[in-house]
């Protein structure tokens, strides 16, 4: 019999998991005693990072985009559909396309986020996000005309992907209103749900003297409730209220429906153990990144640290060994800090993040790791 | 254990939570609670003895209890 493992989702924990596992398990995957198969809803994966650049004109959507089957390994059998429903106790698959295998042995659920603007009235139609490839689109045709007036960033969801990604927005549109000599005309206002500009107490400390500095409004304790998109006003669960021109949000997000369905964890967040990534809720299933409630930030670079160890207890799994690999919370993150300049951070379920001073240089290292981020959905970084 | 007698509708477990935090998830959780309801909020975080009073109160919510303990503590906020 051929040992089953199954990856729902392509993206960064999915792909570099499947490359992780190619590797591991060889041998087994030659002899046909174990077979790994990657099922994603596109034939494409997708990396979302390379969208903070599209509303500024500095990026294209097809940047992020490239072919699954060019970036994993042949060992790896890729289905294109999309998984409907997880029966965890008779370990079955049903998926839109009637693709196999419909049993699995091992199940890894990498779903990722999705965003839900709808939870917020009126969010759809009078706000713009970078959180999607139509989000950014449709946020640089507006953007680039954009020359006078309120400039309101919003983070509405939470949790939501990329944490640093926020404040690099403001960050970056206010140097790149500077340098086009139009800041003077535009105000720039960031909300955001707590009482300090980020979730992270460190950054937070670090990020708000930045925004003083560079006449950055804040609003604290601002958690969008409703918006009105003829009067143009954003109005918070707290009670206050923000008229806007261009109102850019963080939306909510969720992972995917099948997940509550299936018992897994709520709006779309399996359950898991923080270290283990196993799920609480069903035998013989993992799920990593986003799709991961771990309480981490949703990133590619946790996604890339998860599958390292999925991979790992995987390949003990499968030959009969006791899996002693853990997730000990590693997350790094670069944190553009203007047009030219970025910082960042490293930290783990241990130690707290402590940015770094920005420079160009660390600029320029973010701009170079996105392109050489298809050498980690290879598995090969 | 909590001896309180109150029942949450919801648990939101923020204990190791790194980033974006113990507030933001509790938040979260309360968007998606009918008016009424309590959600319990387990935090490792001693900023959030400080932190979720201070949200409740600017929310107009109900702080129903803390328990402060060694190993984690359990925040229990009701939705108005």
């Amino acid at each position: 019999m051929t040992e089953e493992i199954v990856i729902i989702g392509g993206g960064t924990g999915g792909s570099v998991l499947a490359n992780d596992l190619a590797e591991r398990l060889e041998a087994e995957i030659d002899a046909g005693d174990v077979s790994v198969t990657l099922i994603n809803d596109g034939p494409d994966h997708v990396y979302k990072p390379v969208w903070l650049y599209i509303p500024f004109g500095l990026r294209e959507p097809e940047d992020g985009r490239r072919p699954l089957r060019e970036l994993v390994d042949n060992r790896i059998e890729i289905r294109q559909g999309r998984v409907t429903e997880i029966d965890t106790e008779a370990k079955q698959l049903t998926t839109s396309e009637r693709v196999s295998p419909t049993h699995y042995d091992h199940l890894v659920v990498a779903t990722g986020s999705t965003l839900a603007p709808e939870e917020v009235p009126g969010l759809a139609e009078g706000g713009h996000d970078y959180y999607s490839e139509a989000g950014a689109l449709a946020l640089r045709d507006e953007l680039l005309e954009f020359t006078e007036g309120h400039l309101v960033l919003s983070v509405i969801g939470s949790p939501h992907m990329c944490p640093a990604a926020p404040l690099e927005f403001v960050f970056m549109t206010d140097d790149w209103f500077r340098k086009r000599g139009l800041r003077e005309d535009i105000e720039i206002t960031y909300t955001y749900p707590i009482n300090r500009v980020h979730g992270n107490p460190h950054i937070a400390e670090w990020a708000q003297p930045l925004m003083d500095e560079r006449d950055i409004n804040t609003e604290t304790f601002f958690n969008g409730e409703e918006v009105d998109p003829e009067s143009q006003t954003l109005t918070a669960m707290e009670g206050s209220e923000i008229d806007y021109d261009l109102l850019v949000s963080i939306p909510p997000h969720r992972g995917v429906e099948m997940i509550a369905e299936a018992g897994l964890g709520d709006r779309g967040w399996v359950e898991v153990d923080k270290h283990t990534l196993e799920a609480e809720h069903a035998d013989d299933v993992y799920a990593l990144g986003d799709a991961a409630a771990t309480g981490v930030p949703k990133a590619g670079s946790v996604a890339h640290y998860q599958a390292a160890t999925v991979g790992q207890r995987l390949a003990s799994e499968v030959r009969g060994q006791v899996a002693t690999a853990a997730y000990d919370g590693k997350t790094i993150c670069f944190i553009e800090t203007g047009m030219d300049a970025a910082s960042f951070v490293e930290f783990d379920y241990q130690n707290p993040p402590s940015p770094v001073s920005p420079s160009e240089k660390i600029h320029w290292s973010k701009l170079a790791y996105n392109e050489s981020y298809w050498l980690t959905a290879r598995g090969l970084i | 254990m909590t001896q309180l007698d109150i029942e949450p509708a919801k648990t939101v477990d923020a204990r190791g939570a790194a980033c974006p935090g113990p507030l933001m998830d509790l938040i979260g959780a309360i968007r998606d609670v009918d008016p009424g309801d309590v959600v319990v909020l387990l935090s490792d975080s001693d900023r959030s003895l400080t932190d979720v009073p201070e949200w409740v109160e600017e929310a107009g919510n109900e702080l129903r209890a803390v328990e402060e303990g060694d190993d984690h503590h359990e925040i229990y906020v009701e939705k108005v």
